[in-house]
């Protein structure tokens, strides 16, 4: 893995002085991707499934390509990939379909601090409306999932287990399969949120046995605007579309219709076809380096960065033992707010605030937080570069008074 | 390079370490406006009280950046004792002062003036605006 190499293929690294630390917020995206847009745009930018003319052919075929690509990237069938806007629209699709038809107030849905606002609130919003009971899952002392915290709140009335795969403030593993295997047990179904997994980390749905699983393009080096559900084929079969239009229909009449199977059924109207295009490139990208490598070189660099971090006095770090290149901190007294001006000034980019997800950072007990993220891209002199403005910026905060 | 000297001016450190008319009042005659941003955290409250045509008393309270905090009690003082029309021209002006748009560099800023900095900072303005907005939306309640 050259780095050097790698960096040549981001055209917004053409800007030396930039420091890119929010991957988790959203990646970079190389040229390949964006190329794949051109390339769609220039080449043969209309509209899939509808036209009966060669243009047309063209651009659905590589529409469906991408989604084979994705399909494979997970090791799930081609049927089993909806794509949608992003992650978000992704488990909104799966509450808003399968949580409001088959949950009855009876019932319990597990959910996590953890979770981003998207995996949250869509169960909330069902938990409102059927009266099914939202139960939260305690974490332990590091602000981790447990499998024996798991099973103290696992029931015969859970209906629905809703947890992230990598939390993205924290920056922790959860142990998905595990879960999925007790879940199953009771008859229950697993969502789960893959946005902060699938850039680093190889997924199997096989493997992982889960009902759901959701991922954002623009996190994993595609376009913005693209997202994937992954969904068993049984319960894909079963769940009603949640938008209604175009392309989602088979026979129409004037009082009733009936629908394509999945995935069409949930992807009405015309796709991000040119998105979904660029994720497949992303794929491409991502696979030809390995997500082996890639993990193993932002562990490389999340381990420097947190042993030196470490050392300097008033930084107050939030998940030590992270499993992924996610660091969460704060300079003592100084709100994440003030120090992210800092880091701009360095042209530093970092995430500053409740990331979408609120609920971790009041289990934390701080107002907010401030989060790098590593990536491919990243370099030990980039890590360097970032200490060094810690190191000024607590200097500088202290200086005026903080 | 660095050019933080140019936001973090004293007079904004002092009001952030010794907040002036801090804290709200339980009293009818104040009008009431809570302003949250929920992607940063902010979270302010304003509170005025106008009587025949002057702003008797404004307080704040609440969380957030130094620039947020610190603008809340920079613009009670500056806004205390003022009429109700002078107390919208300096809103005015300093909102369009922060936000680049012309504004009426006759009317006096006093010590809001220190912001001017902050248009340097784009990603900030908003920090130094939502007490005053709060401000505003008092007026638009006792109006």
């Amino acid at each position: 893995m050259d780095i050097n190499n790698i960096r040549k293929d981001f055209p917004i690294l053409e800007d030396k002085t930039l420091v890119y630390l929010d991957t988790a917020a959203s990646s970079l995206k190389p040229i390949q991707v964006i190329d794949k847009l051109d390339e769609y745009y220039k080449k043969y930018g209309v509209n899939v499934h509808r036209g009966v003319y060669n243009l047309s052919f063209i651009a659905t075929e590589q529409y469906e390509k991408a989604r084979r690509k994705v399909a494979s990237f997970i090791n799930a069938t081609f049927e089993e990939i909806i794509f949608t806007r992003g992650a978000s629209s992704a488990l909104n699709l799966v509450a808003s379909s399968y949580g409001l038809n088959n949950l009855t107030k009876d019932d319990e849905i597990i959910v996590t601090e953890l979770e981003h606002h998207s995996h949250v609130l869509p169960w909330q919003n069902v938990s409102n409306i059927t009266g099914a009971k939202l139960v939260y899952l305690p974490l332990d002392e590091e602000g981790r999932i447990t499998i024996d915290n798991f099973k103290s709140v696992l029931t015969d009335k859970t209906k629905v287990v809703a947890v992230t795969h990598v939390s993205n403030v924290m920056g922790y593993i959860s142990p998905i399969k595990e879960i999925v295997k007790l879940a199953h047990e009771k008859g229950a179904v697993v969502s789960v949120d893959a946005a902060q997994a699938a850039p680093h980390t190889k997924i199997d749905v096989i493997d992982l046995d889960c009902d759901f699983l959701a991922f954002s393009g623009h996190k994993m080096l595609g376009p913005t605007g693209i997202g994937v559900l992954f969904g068993k084929k049984n319960l894909l079969k079963e769940m009603p579309p949640i938008e209604f239009g175009g392309d989602m229909n088979d026979n129409v009449d004037k009082f009733d219709a009936s629908w394509k199977d999945a995935p069409y059924k949930f992807e009405t109207g015309t796709p991000p076809i040119a998105e979904a295009l660029g994720l497949g490139a992303a794929i491409d990208y991502l696979e030809n380096i390995g997500l082996e490598n890639i993990h193993k070189y932002e562990i490389e660099l999340k381990d420097y960065t947190m042993k030196k971090l470490k050392e300097i006095e008033d930084i107050e770090i939030y998940n030590l033992t992270t499993d992924t290149g996610i660091i969460s901190f704060n300079i003592k007294g100084v709100h994440p707010h003030d120090a992210i001006t800092y880091f701009d000034g360095d042209n530093i980019c970092m995430r500053a605030g409740h990331h979408c997800a609120q609920l971790v950072i009041k289990w934390l007990e701080v107002l907010a937080t401030l989060r790098a993220s590593f990536y491919i891209y990243n370099t030990i002199e980039e890590c360097d570069k970032f200490v060094s403005s810690v190191k000024q910026a607590r200097d500088f905060f202290k200086s005026v008074g903080f | 390079m660095n050019n933080m000297e140019v936001l973090y001016r004293q007079v904004i450190m002092d009001h952030y370490k010794n907040p002036r008319n801090k804290g709200l009042v339980q009293d009818e005659l104040y009008k009431t406006i809570h302003i949250k941003n929920p992607t940063c955290g902010d979270d302010i409250t304003v509170q005025s009280k106008i009587s025949n045509g002057v702003v008797e008393d404004v307080r704040h309270d609440g969380t957030g950046c130094s620039i947020c905090c610190s603008s809340a009690s920079v613009m009670s003082e500056t806004l205390l004792g003022k009429s109700v029309d002078d107390a919208i021209k300096i809103k005015d002006a300093y909102i369009n002062m922060l936000t680049n748009k012309e504004y009426d560099e006759e009317v006096e800023l006093e010590e809001a003036v220190a912001y001017t900095g902050v248009r340097k900072f784009p990603a900030r303005i908003k920090c130094a605006s939502i007490a005053w907005k709060a401000f505003e939306g008092t007026l638009d309640e006792s109006e």
